[in-house]
């Protein structure tokens, strides 16, 4: 069952053209991957799902009914983790939940069992009598996600969930993110770390400026492309350029190792990234 | 809901920064009564009264206007472009005129906190100002309608520095232009004219009404009624500019 349909969707700055007629349809419980570098569109998308945009042309529907700024019971089905810090910084961590259920009129009852779960869950229990600015980076951003669950939501944006948070930080919130894909959560995520949306996806948008020119699951991209790749330096009129060639398998790989002529050469699986750099000519990061 | 909550955030953070924000909100009326009430006027008559009686309800007009407009318009401009929180209001399924009306009371009530201090302060100069509902109410809405224009100002603009604009071309010239510091009676009639549309006009005159005679205008009241009903649909509208 779809449960957000983007209908013929365009969203124009002026005389740019962010999303370019962008037509999706993600289902019930669906861990969904906006991939592509930045500028592509990404965040546009998110912000017209969220009600933050407006598209200039096409629909957004959400469980049949249309999105729109003023949907407050979309809203109330919604959680969201910015890009960026959204977290009152003078409030400490108990208060910014404690704001943030208020303004989804939770009662005091509910919102006290509530806090007090997602504080232990995300692992922030003991900083919960801290103000916000005196957080580390990774605990802004479990903080950011905990907020984001206050109303139980059953859809979940994150956009770009883990940026500027550091190898272990990021371990620990893709955990969190496993958790809500397996209790059924439908979640849509734009990024543009590669491992993340290869690690959390089970479906992957590719997208480059505005345009979705690939959706699927990060299987078959993989599949499709071949799944293991050479990565090589060659000689392109006197400069040396990386360049990379796909195979089905690592045997065809191997075999094809003594064609190459050049010094440095790496046999691995392919990525995500390796499927957007040859539909694209872009990298992702 | 939304009211009680934008409050009670910002009961927070005024608890929090209670002795900065007093600091804050002391200073500037000290000066003035230093320079303009000790220093200038301890001897001089206006309008029938001491300079130190004429000038302190313009003060009070002056410093609750300020006060307010910056209150709200830092805090909204800090979580709009700043900590960005401003947008978690717009993808909550929150009422946009009651939240504007929730950052307003909290910006109008910083403005009667810093006329509440000016009060006191008058008392240790050994002034004591006559006080009705009618004061509270000049004062009140006064505050308020400076609150809704910070906050309409503070999310109509997309930089920091676009907000000195507010300042510079609009408060600062209303500060000293609109009957504040002296008579607006030996003005030319068409700066008198304009000046009697501008909002502290209403407020400071008829604060020293009250002061000075113990009567007050109704039409003032009403102007700064009105004013404060334009002022809080444009912070209204302008929550709504952010979701384009």
């Amino acid at each position: 069952m779809d449960l957000i349909e983007i209908v013929n969707v365009t969203k124009k700055f002026d005389n740019f053209t962010a999303v370019n007629n962008v037509n999706l349809k993600i289902k019930k419980g669906e861990f969904l991957g906006l991939l592509g570098p930045n500028g592509a569109g990404k965040t546009t998308i998110i912000k017209m799902l969220t009600g933050l945009l407006k598209p200039t042309e096409g629909e957004i529907y959400i469980d049949g009914r249309k999105m729109s700024r003023n949907n407050v019971e979309i809203k109330k089905r919604i959680g969201i983790v910015p890009q960026y810090t959204n977290l009152d910084k003078e409030l400490t961590v108990y208060e910014n939940l404690v704001f943030a259920a208020k303004l989804f009129r939770i009662n005091k009852k509910q919102y006290s069992i509530k806090i007090k779960e997602l504080l232990e869950f995300m692992e922030l229990e003991e900083y919960k009598n801290r103000q916000v600015f005196k957080l580390s980076g990774g605990m802004q951003r479990r903080l950011m996600i905990a907020k984001a669950l206050i109303n139980e939501p059953d859809i979940i944006f994150l956009d770009e969930p883990t940026n500027g948070v550091d190898l272990n930080g990021r371990r620990r919130i893709w955990d969190i993110f496993k958790v809500m894909k397996t209790v059924g959560k439908t979640v849509i995520m734009t990024t543009h770390y590669i491992e993340e949306a290869d690690y959390l996806c089970s479906m992957v948008c590719l997208i480059n400026e505005g345009k979705i020119f690939k959706n699927d699951t990060p299987d078959n991209l993989k599949r499709e492309q071949g799944r293991y790749t050479i990565e090589y330096f060659d000689n392109q009129n006197g400069q040396m350029v990386t360049k990379y060639r796909h195979f089905k398998s690592k045997e065809e790989a191997l075999n094809h190792v003594p064609k190459i002529k050049n010094f440095h050469y790496t046999v691995r699986e392919t990525t995500l990234e390796d499927v957007f750099y040859n539909l694209t000519s872009r990298k992702v990061v | 809901m939304e009211i009680t909550t934008v409050l009670w955030r910002e009961f927070i953070f005024f608890k929090r920064r209670f002795f900065k924000i007093t600091a804050s909100a002391l200073i500037n009326p000290l000066l003035y009564l230093i320079a303009f009430g000790w220093g200038l006027g301890r001897d001089i008559q206006i309008e029938g009264a001491t300079y130190m009686h004429f000038v302190i309800p313009g003060i009070i007009a002056l410093t609750t206007m300020n006060t307010s407009f910056s209150a709200i318009s830092t805090r909204i401009n800090i979580s709009k472009i700043h900590e960005k929180s401003f947008e978690f209001y717009l993808t909550s399924p929150v009422n946009m005129y009651l939240l504007t009306m929730g950052h307003v009371i909290a910006g109008a009530l910083r403005g009667m906190y810093a006329a509440f201090l000016i009060l006191i302060i008058s008392c240790v100069f050994g002034i004591h100002i006559r006080i009705n509902l009618a004061f509270i109410l000049i004062c009140f809405l006064n505050s308020f309608l400076f609150a809704a224009f910070g906050y309409g100002a503070a999310l109509s603009i997309d930089s920091h520095y676009d907000m000195s604009r507010f300042t510079v071309y609009i408060m600062t010239p209303m500060s000293f232009l609109c009957g504040t510091f002296f008579s607006l009676d030996s003005l030319p009639f068409w700066a008198k004219t304009f000046i009697n549309i501008l909002p502290l006009t209403h407020a400071s005159v008829s604060l020293r009404n009250i002061v000075i005679n113990g009567q007050f205008n109704h039409t003032s009241i009403i102007i700064l009624l009105i004013y404060s009903i334009a002022f809080y649909f444009f912070g209204a509208a302008m929550s709504y500019r952010e979701m384009k």
